[in-house]
Parts: C-alpha cells; structure tokens; sequence
C-alpha cells in the first residue's frame, strides 16, 4: 500500500508549462518542492559579541504554496529572507553555515555573478517600505524596465510592452500613462504595486514579501493581499510571507513557521496552527490580538520583551517570559524542533510547551 | 485641579447623539478646517478649498473612550489636532468653524489661566514612539519636563513624581536614568503614555498608540491604557484604522470618511449592525481572525476621492456602488445623522447604506476589481 501510494507521487511530474495554464488556489498546491533551505545560520559581529540572527533555520516551500513567516521585530524572520536571496552586508554579517536550494541547487555555492541573474530572475522580494524601496530620481519606466532588460535582455520598444504588461498583471489603471509617472505621484497603493510589478516582471517561482502591507490602510491592504493571490494563481508562484501579524497568516497563508529569537519554535498547516498550537509563545500571539467578530474580554498579554539577541538566555530562549511552571535545569536545555504531530514540528521544551510528557519520548532530555 | 459648583452646560449647542448627561470634558461643535490650496487670481479666479475636517460633532466623557475610525486622509489626525489645540478651526469665512468647548466653556472665551487649565488637562501619545522622545534627554528629564513647565514642584519631587509614574506604567523607577535608546518600542510607548499621564490629565489623545509595535506588545499596551483608564477616570480619543482595536477599546465609534462623521453611536451597536456602506467596507476588509473566517470583500468603486472642493451634498456619493438619483436633494446639501437604533447613527442617504439590500449585492468577485 505504502508502495503505490509512493509511485503515484512520483508519476505526476509536473512541467512549468502545466504551471501556466492551471489556475492554483490554497487547495492546488503542486508536490513540488521549489526552495529549500537547510540549517540556514547568518551571524552577526557587533561590539556586544557575535549575533546569531539566523541560528539553524530550515523549512521548504512547494510550488503555488504560501508559507507565512512569524515573528516579533528581532526574531531573525528579514534576515532569514535577505541570506536566502545573499543580501547580507558582509562584514558585519555572514552566513556561516547551511544551504539554500532553489531548483535543485544550492544558490550559497554558486559565484555572485550568476546570482544576478538568480535574484529577480528565479527568486525576487517585495520590500515593506516602497518608498524606499524606489529611486525618487527615476520614472516607473526606468524602474520596472531595469529588472527586464537584466532577466529578459530585452530593450527598447520592447521592453517598454513588458514594463505595461508588468503593471496590467498588478492591476494599476492606465499603465501606459502611468509607466512614465515618478514614485511621488503615485499614491502609497499604487507605488507598493509597483514595487511588487518589479518583483513579479519575469515570472519568478518563489516570491519573498516582506511585510509589504504594514504601511497600508486596510481597505488597500485587502485589495493587495487579494492583488498577490491572484498572481500566485496565474504564475504558480511560491509565496514566503514575512508578517508579525496572525491576521495576514489566516487570510493568506497555507503553512505557517513561528520564529522567536533567531529559530523557529514551531511549524504547522495555517488551521492546525490556529486550532491546535503547542507552543506557548503561538497560543499567545494568537489570543493577544482583538477580535472583531465577537467583543472580547480583557486581552492575554505575554509578559516581558522580546530577548536582545546579543544577551539571550541559555537554552530555552523562551522560558523568561513563559507562563508555564518549570524548573531552572529545564531552562538550561536547549530544545530541538521535532515533528510532535504528522507536519507539526515544534521546538520541544518543557517550559514552553504544555503538553511536554505526551512527548517527550522524541527527545533525549527530559 | 479646580473644585467649581456643576458645570453649566444649558448653552452648548445639541447635536445629534450627544448629550450633557456624562458631563463632558470636551464638546465638539461643528467644526471644519478648510485649508486654502492656492491663490485666486482677482476677479476671475476661483478659491480650492481641501476640506480636512467638515461639521464634525462628537462629545468626550470621562471613562469612556471614542474612536475616530477611518482610512488615511478622511480627518480623524486634523480632528485630534484641533482638540488638542494644534491647529484652530478655521473655514472660507462665510461658513461658521464651530466650536470647541472645554468644561462647558467656548475654548476661543477661556482666560490665560483657563487655557492653561486645558492644556493640561489635554495630553496626548503618539504613534511612533522613536521620533515622539527626545533622544538627548534621559527618561525622567522628559517625564518630568510638562512638571517643570505647569508646577511649582522642586527638581527632587519631580524626579519622585517621575518615579511614580514610571512604576505606574509598568517600568522601574531607576530606569529613568536612561536614554530612550535603551529602551524596546514597547517600553518607549510606555514612557510616552506616563509623560501623558504627568499632570493628572483628564483626557489622552492617542493617535494610533499600538500601530507601531510589535504584535506581542500591542496587548500589554492597550491593557495597561484600559487600567490606567478605569483608575483615573480618564476619556480617551482613540486614533485608529484597526477596527478590532477599536473594537476592543472604544466606548462610542466615530466612522468619518472625507472629513464627515458617517457612523457615530455605541460600538456594540455599530458593530452589532453596521449601516452605512463604507463602515461594511471597512469590516470586510479587515484581517480575519482564523483561518476559517473568510469574509466576502465588499470594494468600493474608485479611490479615495479627493478632499479638494469636495461634492456639497453627500461626499459617499462618489464612491457608491449604488445608483445615484441625480436630482436627489442630498446631491446638493449635507444628509444629517439619523438615528436609527439606540445610541446608533447613520448619514441616511438612498446610496449610501445597506438597508434594504442583501450584502452580498456588494460581494464583487476577485476578477470584478479593479
């Protein structure tokens, strides 16, 4: 039995023209995997010592799938996405160990030069600030058409029908009068469509969105999210969505990977997650936020602040600021991110997951 | 501070869903604030206007919060301003720019020592809390700085009053002798909320005080500005476009679009029964809770309009998804807040709320925008 159902996944192998032409939904994600990363460690040297602001990240991202990725501010989830895409400033920073795969190859190994044409090409990123992520001096044209004429060699009349195509497929009105616009004259809406024009102009397979709508309103925010699904189904993209919101998670993504303090504390399917978390910094982030169906009562809050990354403590990163009860050799171990359930991983510790001793055996310690 | 016999309130003007039953702290009065954009060439030329604020009344009780909801650019920020006496009502001239009262007195009438009263008694916390702290001064200095300036209080019980309200906000007392840099943004919200808190206010401005930090924090932010509510007796005007926040908040919710009020009333009564088109917009664009909620979007055709020379009539008209009837009276002149339920009120116009209409009129498919 095991056997069959093993060759009937192996049987379906699917081509990028297939991509193209079927429409992908939260329901139609291919069993491809696209990008993987692997133990993934970037440190950081700062005068207060060496920072690991990326200590041992792994997770993958199948085709057409949207995997959220959440964290307070300092958790270590931007510069997880900046060493994938290897837009680390070096020094002070440098990925010491790990791999990235992305279609089959590590993308660490490969010489810079080719990773020009990878970044933008095969993997892009939407930025969260588009006014900083455009030039002021340059027109809409200049902008867009640069990452085209880089991936698609294309010049001239040419490039231009690819710059307006580019801005037809993130739905900004009048795109050919709109091309030769500068970024002041477009209005936050538009401008962050742009940035994401940018990232979407040559079909790239794994998008990384960093926090794209925190500086929106939420009537353009819906309509960006929304702008960002509809694209993910006519390319098939691969969507890595970096928030610290829960709200964007449960709109958006299909899986979810918590991160605290430079690692990932637990990773599951978005409604098992939501439903069924076991990791206490999880059930807080999700209680702690208002609701708006219901009136709620006084708001859980977690207690304390986010660590210093240059002053974290000794094994469990998390168990200062954990409700639960637990002795202090607990706290000095150092918990590892096991598959407590079939896809639910969680970094297993007796001072932040409740249900522990159901566990326990998975682990060494305890 | 002052102990005065009851505050007179016989001659402040009614409006729609206020009432001198709470005693306000302040009354707001129809004011506009039109702000010329260019110069008019003599004769010929024609005045623009951008109307930020336009006939906007609301009432502020002590212990309850009101929230001023809305997307950018729809006059909540200028509306605060005003309050806090940053910016004065003004119009074209012929139109009146309504008053502010404070106490039960017109704030433009108040002596030197009235107004002095006002402003301490109005405080307000900002969104940002790294550009709202002065990096030079260290944690007491800037608490204590409203002390220096409004009492008599000597260096040394300022730096204990300093203490105090550090203590009260959640901080300790010796971290006073810090520099905002050495604190996490939900730690700088903090300081910023006790400078607020310094001079015994009784109202606090919050313009969007949780947007800016972390997910984690936000909680312990909006819970620590709900006790210091319940002990001090304080009114709140709440900025936010976060719905849930307001939500959890808000006593009485203020939906302003284009610088009028759209739906004003008890936010349970909102909430439980939105009306008007643009708060059900607002609704169902905000994020879901689980995953499993899902909302139907209801998009509003266009974008906002612009708040220059604005429609006379109803300012909804231009963004509904509803027919217009041309020659319909509130194409020319403002509609009025209706009541339609208790403690809840609607601008009333045949375009611009749900009633009498399945909601999922308004459900556009994903393919339908834009």
């Amino acid at each position: 039995m095991v056997k069959k159902a093993a060759s009937k996944t192996t049987e379906k192998p699917t081509t990028k023209k297939s991509v193209d032409s079927d429409r992908f939904g939260p329901s139609t994600i291919r069993d491809e995997v696209i990008l993987e990363v692997k133990n993934l460690q970037t440190n950081f040297t700062t005068k207060w010592g060496t920072v690991k602001a990326c200590d041992g990240i792994s997770y993958s991202v199948k085709r057409g799938e949207t995997l959220g990725i959440v964290g307070e501010s300092g958790s270590g989830k931007s510069v997880t996405a900046l060493s994938i895409m290897r837009l680390i400033q070096s020094p002070p920073g440098e990925i010491v160990g790990g791999e990235v795969i992305l279609n089959g190859r590590d993308i660490l190994k490969i010489p810079e030069r080719q990773m020009t044409s990878v970044r933008g090409g095969e993997i892009s990123m939407i930025l969260q600030d588009p006014m900083q992520a455009l030039n002021p001096v340059f027109d809409i044209n200049d902008q867009v058409g640069e990452a085209i004429g880089i991936h698609q060699k294309l010049r001239g009349k040419k490039r231009w029908e690819k710059v307006v195509d580019a801005l037809r497929k993130v739905r900004i009105p009048a795109p050919q009068t709109r091309a030769k616009d500068y970024p002041h004259q477009l209005s936050g809406g538009m401008r962050q469509r742009v940035v994401g024009a940018i990232g979407i102009s040559s079909n790239p397979d794994v998008i990384i969105a960093d926090e794209p709508t925190t500086s929106l309103d939420v009537t353009i925010q819906a309509a960006y999210l929304r702008l960002l699904k509809q694209i993910q189904s006519e390319t098939g993209a691969a969507i890595v969505f970096i928030t610290h919101d829960f709200g964007i998670v449960a709109k958006m993504c299909d899986r979810v990977a918590v991160m605290y303090a430079g690692r990932i504390v637990e990773m599951a399917d978005v409604r098992e997650i939501f439903n069924n978390p076991l990791h206490e910094y999880t059930k807080a982030l999700i209680s702690s936020v208002p609701k708006l169906e219901e009136k709620t009562g006084r708001l859980p809050q977690i207690e304390g602040q986010p660590p210093l990354l240059y002053d974290l403590p000794q094994g469990d990163t998390f168990a200062p600021r954990s409700p639960l009860k637990f002795s202090e050799e607990d706290a000095l171990i150092r918990p590892e991110l096991v598959e407590a359930k079939p896809n639910h991983f969680v970094q297993l510790s007796r001072c932040s997951v409740k249900d522990f001793d159901k566990y326990k055996d998975m682990v060494s310690y305890g | 501070m002052t102990t005065e016999e009851k505050t007179d309130y016989s001659h402040i003007p009614p409006a729609v869903g206020c009432s001198n039953d709470g005693e306000p702290i302040i009354q707001v009065r129809n004011i506009r604030k039109w702000y010329q954009v260019n110069k008019a060439l003599p004769f010929i030329g024609k005045i623009d206007w951008l109307k930020a604020v336009d006939d906007v009344s609301f009432d502020v009780t002590p212990g309850e919060t009101i929230g001023l909801v809305g997307e950018s650019g729809c006059g909540k920020t200028t509306t605060a301003k005003m309050v806090l006496g940053l910016e004065d009502p003004s119009t074209d001239g012929e139109v009146p720019v309504g008053e502010i009262y404070f106490q039960g007195q017109d704030v433009k009438t108040l002596t030197s020592a009235g107004r002095k009263e006002m402003r301490r008694s109005v405080q307000a916390v900002f969104q940002d809390p790294w550009s709202s702290l002065n990096p030079r001064m260290r944690v007491s200095t800037i608490i204590a700085e409203p002390l220096e300036i409004n009492t008599t209080m000597t260096k040394q019980e300022r730096d204990t009053r300093a203490g105090d309200l550090l203590a009260e906000v959640g901080l300790n007392p010796y971290q006073g002798n810090l520099y905002p840099h050495e604190f996490s943004g939900g730690q700088r919200q903090r300081i910023g909320i006790a400078r607020a808190l310094a001079l015994n206010p009784k109202l606090i401005v919050l313009d969007e005080p949780v947007s800016a930090l972390d997910v984690s924090i936000r909680a312990q932010i909006m819970n620590l500005l709900v006790d210091l509510q319940e002990e001090h007796n304080l009114a709140y005007i709440l900025i936010a476009h976060n719905l849930a926040t307001v939500r959890y908040m808000c006593h009485v919710t203020a939906v302003m679009y284009l610088g009028v009020i759209q739906e004003y009333g008890n936010t349970e009564a909102i909430f439980a029964n939105p009306t008007h088109l643009y708060t059900n917009a607002l609704i169902s664009a905000a994020l879901p809770s689980h995953p499993d909620i899902k909302r139907e979007e209801i998009v509003l055709p266009g974008e906002v309009t612009s708040p220059v020379n604005p429609p006379p009539g109803d300012v909804f008209m231009s963004r509904t998804p509803l027919e217009v009837r041309k020659n319909h009276k509130y194409t020319k002149e403002r509609p009025p807040l209706i009541e339609i339920g208790k403690d809840h009120y609607v601008v009333e116009t045949p375009w611009s709320t749900v009633t009498g209409h399945d909601l999922s009129e308004f459900h556009l498919s994903v393919d339908e925008t834009m």
